[in-house]
């Protein structure tokens, strides 16, 4: 029996982008308010999520052609570095910095180191959710 | 590093090299590259006569571990000279012996000689150490070789046996020993014997001299196979010959008398030590001698033989102790015991040294050594006989033997206990000069068993493996020269009475000579018509008695049932252990995870109450309670009875819904108290988790599937409702005892001035205590990985 999903699928589209959005805004403004890397990682992988639902795994994977494994990796290098690179102003391993920077559009913005290591936790959070589900999504 | 350290570390070296000289010299016996290192060690030792008769003391340090005080060092004094002089001396015959008794082409000569060297290397490091922790570590060695050596014949099922039975009891002693020794430091801060020595007086009104004392004495009764510790001695004549010779009863069981000699000066002003010493020794003189006539082993009796001479000499070390408290006594009758002493520990290594070599000659041109077997070998091997009848002669104490001498000495020192007047020996010192007595009628009979069952009577040759000749000359060589010595002792003794047993007397008692006394010993072969000699008489004549009738009462051996003997409740203790170990571990050991976790939790309540109650810890205190709304107690509420339904739900799928309920109740919880972050993390968390036990609830094999309610056990709910009450018992009383303000106001301070972020948890998680979270990603990764590795490497199932 074929099953027709079409309004799952439609509203999946439209929804994932919101999903995705919200979670950027989590984790970007993660410093000031509610939210941060972790919290928003793992709403951007409910976002993936709601597309494996909707769609089956092959799809999503042809849609978006990541490998998980290497996001996770990724956000641990991302973590890691952030740390060392405290090493090259001399002080000890992860000292945070931060600054306010005047953007051509944005006006004056604030930026902390704080937040590529935020960045980092982000990614492997994303990563091993999506990992996770999709290994045990298409195990037999 | 001295001479002296060279020479008694030279064994070591030398048995570095056996292997290759046994590799490359094929068509020579091992042996006559070991022998002349005892040789060559002996005359050495021999020169220390002059300085040790004239009251001095030769030592060398040599520093090992000097931070810790243990050095290594090695001094001759009159006692460890004359034991180094029998290590070598006997070691020097029995190395020439056994060149004759170990066949070059079948036996493993390298391995023997190796334990040999390694035996007599260790045996040197025991007599000459000043030092009581390698005193200790030698002491030891000599087990390990003692353990290699009797098991040489490894593919024996009995010599592995008794390798065994031996090791368990000397290293059992030893260890004891050790005990003993550590005590001694405490006492006195210092591991030098002589230093200890020097500080006897504290050491007796301390507290700890009698658990040292005890635990010293365990490892020298282990070691001289003392009652009820001398079963391992049996045991052990299952290995070669020349070892038994060397070992077994000349040189290692007379470690333990050595070690007694040696602390005599520390310990016996104590009762414990006379009473212990003397009366154990002349109980294992009893028992060792009665025990050896019902022997059909020639090595047999020898054991017991060894183990009944041990207990004389070790009795009358502990006689020899009542001297110190006759010391103003004119001509103090108690020192004869000691004398005595020094003076059979040579004769018995003469005699017995030359007996084991007599017997070995026996088995080895016989092919057996069961006395049932033997008879008449007289004719066949005449120099044997001689030299059976010297030195059973002497061991059954008859003149003109050196045995004779040290036995009257021996009687006189037991007939000099019934003139004591302390430790209530008024009252039970007849009993040693009676039990010596009747032991020696024993040594008697068995020692005249040894001589004429194997050489003479009715000869059988249909009971024989090999026909009988004279052995060779090599091997007859060591116990001629030990058989010459019984002779030459035993007419001539003051030969070595100024130059050996004089000094040695002094290391035992020092403290009775003033600064350049000596003792003056004089042993006299005719001493007039005294006690002793009507006991020896009386002796020769009930023993020839019971000689001639041991056919008639030997049965009465037989009633004693096996079952009572001390072998017996050594193996049945061993396999006692055994069981009990297995059967313990099968009780805890179950296999099954809730019986651990029932344990685990049962010590955790345990603990935890009792660390409470020791500690008075209950603080119940609610003066800093902040107030109850309602929204938390409709929380509660549904938190409990989420957690209710979750336990006594009946299928799983309400049990993981329940659990989802309470998670989320918990989200709401971090809602209502204020923290935004964990609420929303752990809103996701607790639906993916959930999500997840759905999907191996669906999962679950067809078979298993029945849902079935939880069983109910009681041992389980008291655990689960301890442990509940514990943690609340411990959040209640750490809540109500709190000791010191939180730091929260730094990180309220400075989150904004110091971080640039506004909101506190995440400053906290990536900037103030980054490094954890960069480790919590790492465990997130490992996890994913896990689970990837977990699921799509399958090698078993592909059969790879």
């Amino acid at each position: 029996m074929k099953v027709n999903d079409l309004v799952l699928q439609t509203v999946a589209k439209v929804i994932v982008f919101m999903i995705i959005i919200f979670s950027i805004y989590l984790f970007w403004t993660g410093h000031y308010t509610p939210g941060g890397g972790f919290v928003g990682g793992l709403m951007a992988s409910s976002g993936l999520v709601l597309l494996l639902v909707a769609f089956d795994v092959e799809t999503v994977k042809n849609v978006i052609p990541f490998d998980y494994k290497m996001l996770i990796a990724t956000g641990l290098l991302v973590a890691v570095l952030t740390g060392l690179g405290s090493f090259l102003f001399d002080v000890p391993f992860l000292t945070h910095t931060f600054g306010y920077l005047h953007l051509p559009a944005l006006g004056e913005v604030s930026l902390a180191t704080a937040s590529l290591f935020d960045l980092g936790v982000y990614l492997v959070v994303v990563g091993v959710t999506m990992t996770i589900i999709q290994t045990i999504g298409e195990n037999e | 590093m001295s001479l002296l350290h060279f020479a008694a570390f030279s064994p070591f070296l030398l048995a570095t090299i056996v292997p290759f000289l046994y590799k490359y010299f094929r068509k020579i016996h091992t042996g006559w590259f070991v022998l002349p290192l005892p040789i060559l060690l002996f005359t050495y030792f021999i020169q220390f006569i002059h300085t040790v008769s004239s009251g001095k003391a030769y030592g060398q340090s040599f520093g090992w571990i000097p931070s810790l005080n243990i050095d290594i060092h090695f001094y001759i004094d009159g006692l460890s000279l004359l034991f180094a002089l029998l290590i070598t001396g006997i070691g020097s015959l029995v190395v020439l012996y056994s060149i004759y008794y170990l066949a070059k082409e079948k036996e493993a000569l390298h391995s023997f000689y190796v334990y040999l060297l390694l035996f007599m290397g260790a045996m040197l490091g025991v007599v000459l150490s000043d030092n009581v922790i390698v005193l200790y570590t030698f002491w030891e060695l000599t087990s390990l070789s003692s353990f290699l050596l009797i098991g040489y014949w490894y593919q024996r099922e009995k010599s592995r046996y008794g390798a065994q039975k031996s090791m368990l009891i000397t290293v059992f002693g030893g260890l004891a020993m050790l005990g003993g020794f550590v005590l001694l430091y405490v006492m006195t801060g210092t591991f030098s014997i002589r230093e200890i020595i020097q500080s006897t007086g504290a050491i007796a009104s301390h507290e700890l001299v009698i658990p040292a004392l005890t635990l010293i004495l365990l490892g020298a009764f282990t070691k001289s196979a003392q009652f009820p510790f001398h079963i391992w001695l049996p045991d052990a004549m299952e290995a070669p010959t020349p070892v038994s010779a060397y070992l077994h009863s000349a040189t290692m069981v007379k470690a333990g008398i050595y070690l007694l000699a040696r602390l005599s000066p520390i310990f016996a002003d104590t009762s414990v030590w006379f009473i212990t010493v003397s009366a154990v020794g002349i109980i294992t003189l009893f028992w060792g001698s009665f025990s050896a006539v019902k022997q059909t082993d020639l090595k047999g009796i020898l054991a017991f033989s060894t183990i009944s001479q041990l207990g004389l000499i070790m009795s009358l070390i502990g006689v020899g102790s009542a001297a110190l408290h006759y010391e103003f006594l004119e001509d103090n009758i108690y020192v004869v015991a000691i004398t005595a002493a020094v003076f059979h520990l040579i004769n018995h290594a003469t005699f017995k040294g030359s007996l084991f070599m007599v017997v070995g000659i026996v088995d080895h041109e016989t092919g057996t050594r069961d006395i049932r077997k033997l008879g008449g070998l007289m004719n066949f091997m005449p120099i044997t006989f001689t030299l059976a009848i010297i030195g059973c002669f002497s061991m059954a104490g008859l003149p003109p033997f050196n045995g004779f001498l040290s036995k009257e000495m021996f009687f006189t020192g037991m007939v000099n206990v019934t003139k004591m007047d302390i430790y209530n020996m008024e009252t039970w010192g007849v009993l040693f000069p009676a039990l010596a007595w009747i032991a020696s009628v024993f040594t008697f009979v068995y020692s005249m068993i040894i001589v004429f069952k194997t050489f003479t009577g009715r000869y059988q040759p249909e009971k024989l493996e090999k026909k009988p000749h004279e052995a060779p000359i090599g091997m007859l060589v060591p116990p001629i020269i030990l058989a010459s010595l019984v002779i030459i002792f035993g007419l001539f003794p003051n030969l070595l009475a100024h130059s050996i047993i004089e000094p040695a007397m002094a290391s035992i008692m020092p403290s009775l000579l003033t600064a350049g006394e000596k003792y003056y010993v004089h042993i006299s072969f005719w001493h007039g018509w005294t006690p002793e000699l009507f006991m020896t008489i009386g002796v020769i004549g009930l023993g020839i008695l019971l000689f001639l009738t041991v056919q008639k009462w030997s049965k009465l051996y037989g009633f004693f049932p096996q079952k009572l003997t001390l072998n017996s409740f050594y193996d049945k203790g061993l396999s006692a252990a055994d069981k009990g170990s297995n059967t313990f571990m099968r009780l805890v050991m179950t296999g099954f995870i809730r019986d651990y976790l029932v344990i685990i939790f049962a010590f955790l309540i345990l603990l935890v109450l009792g660390t409470l109650w020791v500690k008075d810890a209950f603080i119940v205190d609610f003066s800093n309670v902040a107030s109850i709304g309602v929204y938390e107690i409709i929380l509660v509420l549904v938190i409990i009875l989420a957690a209710l339904m979750t336990v006594l739900s009946k299928s799983r799928l309400t049990a993981i819904i329940s659990l989802g309920i309470v998670g989320y109740s918990v989200a709401l919880f971090f809602v209502l108290f204020r923290a935004p972050d964990l609420a929303l993390t752990q809103l996701v968390i607790e639906t993916i988790s959930t999500a997840l036990f759905l999907l191996c609830f669906y999962h679950l094999p067809e078979l298993q599937k029945r849902s079935k309610k939880l069983t109910f056990r009681l041992t389980n709910f008291l655990i689960s409702l301890g442990v509940g009450l514990v943690v609340t018992l411990v959040a209640l009383s750490s809540h109500s005892a709190k000791l010191f303000d939180s730091i929260t106001q730094y990180f309220v301070d400075k989150s904004y001035t110091e971080a640039g972020g506004k909101n506190i948890v995440n400053v906290i998680l990536v900037d103030f205590r980054g490094f954890d979270t960069l480790f919590e990603i790492t465990v997130l990764g490992i996890a994913a990985f896990g689970i990837y590795a977990m699921i799509k490497l399958r090698l078993t199932e592909k059969g790879e």
